[in-house]
């Protein structure tokens, strides 16, 4: 406590004289302005950067020393002899990537967000110890990523638990993370384990924001259960369905953590998904190709931004109380 | 009067079928999330052999050994079936290929060659408490969990600082420009680290923080979430009272420090938490900016080790359960903080 | 055969015991009144009567048929909530129409009642509107209206006209009354406002703390309240009451039952008397409010009971004055020491 008494009188003369010769509206880019560094620093001017990386060649770190390509990057990353035929691109491991992250962002979000809402159906009925059952879901949420990969690649390797269940029930072992197919469930199986507590808290919040009377009056109405759902809970809870959806896809595209542990992208690049292209290119292959990482990145980026933008305007527009349109 | 909208329940104390099965996927959900967690933390407490049984027991049995005369080390115990005879149990001093060179504790000299399909192991309940503290002894654990935890002390009492000093400018004055640096910080929200990959690089190298625990905890101070938290609840603190201090010669600085911020505690408390969580398992960040050893993580050990140690899993498995402790400990004591905290962003 | 019955009603929440041993008949057609002050168990007892609760204990019977075990949905009652519970999301039209849907009948059918009410509630041209585009009154009448499309056995208003302003709901009294005389039904109506109660009921049911004070006419109720209680809750202003130790000298002329520990008198009823006038009651004015129409007096008698009267607008009366009154045998009421009124055989 000593030391946050020390920092505060150590700088208060500071922000004294910043006070009298600002004047206080001024101050507040004093308060601002540490944020602001960072984020200048670490956000805005690297996300220019980006631009110069993209559109300049050679291996060189320092964007000064690059020659300037112009869109060559894109061209390298986009080009295919055959697009019906992905092996015939140039860079077929990034087709491979944008492919897989697309297939797993269509089945992770629509799966998790479809039990998640099934998990915030059955919690937000009458049942004991809600709290303690909220938790449970909750609880791989706060786990690290790596600690997540760690703890199913114990269990799913070929000496590990599910094997060994399948041995009681004398079936033969079967390579989990070593199968292309299986690996990819598995990466699907895993984040959807480790992401949808989230979620859950998200839409239960939105189930409990529906008037207690709209049920009661529905049952006056000689509503069904399947009708009440139907009718008036689900439409009810549209908003933040949709919130949801687009916040998990997010999410999702950018998928690695979990994965790089889990299968490290393999076998071969059967779940290798975008983002590790981009660290893979940048930073683990023999060569750095910073251009192409950062070709990569701004592609992606654009994907982000119009998600994000998407997303913003679907929180304010629940806010202000707009109708959702059907 | 909660009433249950998938069942009409009248007042009887009978379970609905609905209800069976609500709590029957309660159950499954439980066995799902938990179970595996649970199985991790058995198996860290196996030791090494331990984990070589195949099919794996549940809880971690090692085997019996005894102290027989005649020997320095205490000798395994086998249970041992040879034709003729009750099985007894007796102690292996040693083994060349198929055969067992085993004596009967009760009589030590006489020694008997046993074919090893006819002994089983002895087994007994025993925590393998080694895992855990050779970690600190034979690898540099102590020096990942102390980087650990600098970074996300110092991030998170950074993150605190910066977020509210911004979320006070943005809350409580009316600057020119106050409502650009607010779009300029929600914009941030499209450029997720994933895609500054390279330049951020490029910028934590030029500063020369690469390989420095600084180089992870500066880029993460700054966070829209955080910023918009602490906002929110600022906006929510009178402005009289500011004024009222204002009166009282209060310098602005002392406002924010004295008044401001302790009537945040609430929110403040809740982005602490959020950024312990981040911070400690944060992974590609610091993948990129810490190549050595000495300055990896708790997250980039366990990767590290995973490729390397890929045959101990024992230390392994004790290393992943020291990782999740610390966030397991918050979750117990602080599990309603944090879900009502998520529930209120994510209705925002 | 009462359309409903109630026996022994006891609900208890937890540890609370909020209704006690309610018993209560409504018959066919009725427009009944539960009213009391907040907390007395009207709403609770409403909602039993729905079947959205049930009773601790005891039975309630509609057309004669025991239906604790009833489902609400199946009870044959339609409910217009304090809050009018409309779905937000739905438009007028569908509103009304999805009880109709949920039972399976047909378009032309549900779209036939549907105007049919809303013709009556004229809501005609607000069928496509949503609920956050209307006013407070108009959805007061969607709830209504959705109500009425499914021709029920019996209404339930749960203190539907309490989030109008205090103009609308004057109107919407009358608007009330009159749908009641058209369609003919059953009407259970729970209020606090004692002037709702009044000018609406054929029965009135004055509860406090989960037990019936009184059932009665809305007269009846006015001219013969049961007890303290019930006298003092309805009528405005306020009855006023004394106590037998401050009754003048010729106030025994008034023949006082045996065992008369309370005097009750409503304001209007007192009369302005010649102060010399046997049995006349002496009043010192300390403040006066003007109506225009009427005054209301506020005062004391020589024993410092606080009173109120309430007279003609003209002469106008000052503070200080003194004014005699008396008051009809037949108007002023005896309450025994527990607060029951005590019948008085009459002069």
């Amino acid at each position: 406590m000593r030391i946050f008494a020390l920092f505060f009188n150590l700088l208060e003369p500071l922000f004294r004289w910043a006070q009298t010769s600002l004047g206080k509206h001024r101050l507040a880019w004093l308060f601002v302005g540490p944020n602001l560094l960072v984020f200048g620093i670490f956000t805005f001017l690297p996300i220019a950067i980006d631009f110069v990386y993209a559109t300049s060649g050679g291996v060189n770190l320092m964007p000064l020393e690059r020659p300037f390509t112009g869109l060559e990057n894109f061209q390298i990353l986009l080009e295919c002899r055959d697009y019906s035929d992905l092996s015939t691109c140039r860079k077929d491991v990034f087709w491979r990537a944008l492919f897989n992250t697309f297939k797993f962002t269509v089945l992770q979000v629509g799966l998790m967000v479809f039990f998640s809402l099934v998990t915030a159906l059955v919690l937000n009925r009458k049942i004991l110890g809600r709290g303690f059952w909220r938790g449970v879901f909750f609880y791989p949420v706060l786990l690290s990523p790596v600690v997540v990969a760690l703890i199913w690649k114990w269990m799913l390797q070929s000496q590990g638990v599910f094997n060994a269940a399948l041995a009681l029930w004398d079936l033969p072992a079967i390579e989990w993370l070593t199968d292309a197919s299986w690996a990819f469930f598995w990466t699907v199986f895993v984040s959807i384990w480790a992401h949808m507590g989230f979620y859950t808290l998200i839409l239960l919040a939105g189930l409990q924001a529906i008037p207690q009377d709209l049920y009661e009056a529905a049952q006056m109405d000689r509503a069904s259960p399947w009708r009440t759902l139907t009718r008036i809970t689900l439409p009810m809870l549209m908003p933040n369905l949709i919130v949801v959806l687009v916040l998990a896809a997010i999410r999702a595209v950018q998928i690695f953590d979990e994965v790089f542990v889990l299968t490290g992208g393999g076998p071969g690049t059967a779940t290798t998904f975008i983002v590790q292209f981009i660290y893979q290119t940048g930073f683990a292959e023999q060569i750095h190709l910073y251009g192409l990482a950062a070709a990569a990145s701004l592609a992606l980026a654009g994907f982000l931004v119009v998600l994000t933008l998407l997303q913003l305007r679907l929180t304010r527009a629940s806010e202000v109380g707009e109708k959702v349109p059907r | 009067m909660n009433m249950s909208m998938l069942s009409v329940t009248r007042g009887r104390k009978r379970l609905h079928w609905t209800d069976v099965l609500s709590y029957v996927y309660l159950l499954v959900g439980l066995i799902t999330l938990f179970g595996p967690v649970l199985w991790l933390v058995m198996s860290s407490f196996k030791t090494e052999a331990a984990l070589g049984m195949y099919p794996p027991s549940f809880l971690p049995y090692a085997q019996k050994s005894l102290v027989v005369t005649g020997h320095d080390q205490p000798l395994p115990l086998f249970l041992v079936h040879q034709d003729g005879q009750a099985p007894r149990a007796m102690a292996q001093v040693g083994r060349i290929g198929l055969m067992a060179t085993m004596v009967d504790p009760a009589q030590p000299d006489v020694t008997v060659q046993v074919p090893i399909q006819q002994r089983i192991p002895i087994t007994e309940l025993a925590f393998a408490w080694g895992n855990y503290a050779d970690l600190f002894q034979k690898f540099n654990f102590g020096r990942f969990l102390w980087n650990s935890v600098f970074i996300t002390v110092v991030a998170t009492l950074l993150t605190l600082l910066f977020n509210s000093m911004a979320a006070f400018a943005l809350s409580k004055y009316q600057f020119k420009g106050r409502k650009a640096v607010f779009m300029l910080i929600i914009s941030t929200l499209m450029i997720p680290p994933t895609i500054i990959l390279v330049p951020v690089f490029l910028v934590i190298n030029g500063a020369g923080l690469l390989n420095s625990l600084w180089g992870v905890i500066l880029p993460a101070v700054a966070t829209p979430t955080g910023v918009f938290l602490l906002r929110q609840y600022m906006l929510s603190i009178p402005d009289e009272l500011l004024e009222a201090a204002r009166m009282d010669h209060a310098s602005e600085w002392r406002i924010y420090w004295r008044i401001v911020l302790p009537l945040s505690a609430p929110a403040l408390a809740v982005l602490a938490i959020f950024s312990v969580m981040w911070r400690w398992n944060d992974f590609l960040l610091p993948l990129i900016v810490l190549s050595r050893n000495e300055f990896f993580t708790l997250q980039l050990a366990l990767n590290a080790f995973q490729g390397e140690l890929n045959t101990q899993w024992n230390y392994l498995l004790a290393m992943t359960v020291i990782t999740l402790l610390p966030v397991t400990l918050v979750f117990a004591f602080l599990q309603r903080h944090i879900t009502t905290g998520i529930a209120n962003a994510g209705v925002k | 055969m009462s359309l409903l019955k109630l026996r022994a009603i006891d609900k208890s929440f937890d540890q609370t015991h909020v209704i006690h041993g309610v018993n209560l008949d409504v018959q066919q057609g009725e427009f009944v009144v539960l009213v009391g002050p907040s907390g007395c168990g009207k709403s609770t007892l409403l909602r039993i009567i729905a079947g959205l609760d049930s009773p601790t204990s005891g039975d309630v019977w509609i057309e004669d048929q025991r239906v604790n075990d009833v489902s609400a949905a199946d009870r044959g009652c339609a409910m217009v909530f304090q809050s009018y519970a409309l779905y937000p999301h739905m438009s007028v039209y569908a509103n009304m129409a999805f009880a109709l849907e949920n039972i399976g009948e047909s378009r032309s059918e549900i779209e036939r009642k549907v105007r049919e009410a809303a013709s009556i509630l004229k809501l005609d041209a607000l069928l496509d509107r949503r609920p956050t585009q209307l006013s407070g009154g108009q959805r007061q009448r969607v709830a209504i209206g959705r109500a009425i499309v499914r021709n029920p056995k019996l209404f339930l208003f749960d203190e539907p006209l309490s989030n109008l302003d205090a103009e609308l709901r004057v109107s919407m009294r009358a608007e009330l009354r009159d749908l009641h005389r058209r369609l003919g039904s059953t009407m259970i109506y729970v209020t606090h406002d004692q002037v709702e109660a009044m000018s609406m009921a054929d029965q009135i049911v004055v509860l406090r703390a989960g037990r019936i004070e009184q059932v009665g006419s809305p007269q009846a109720l006015y001219n013969q309240p049961a007890n303290t209680f019930v006298a003092g809750f309805i009528g405005s202003p306020r009855m006023n009451f004394i106590p037998i130790s401050s009754f003048p000298e010729g106030a025994n002329a008034l023949n006082w039952p045996v065992g008369t520990h309370t005097m009750g008198v409503r304001p209007e009823h007192w009369e302005q008397a010649q102060a010399q006038d046997q049995g006349t009651w002496s009043m010192t004015v300390q403040s006066v409010e003007y109506l225009g129409g009427q005054q209301l007096i506020q005062g004391h008698l020589p024993c410092h009971t606080r009173i109120e009267v309430l007279g003609a607008g003209e002469p106008r009366v000052h503070i200080g004055e003194q004014l005699s009154l008396q008051v009809k045998a037949s108007q002023a009421h005896a309450f025994d020491a527990q607060g029951f009124r005590l019948p008085r055989s009459l002069l």
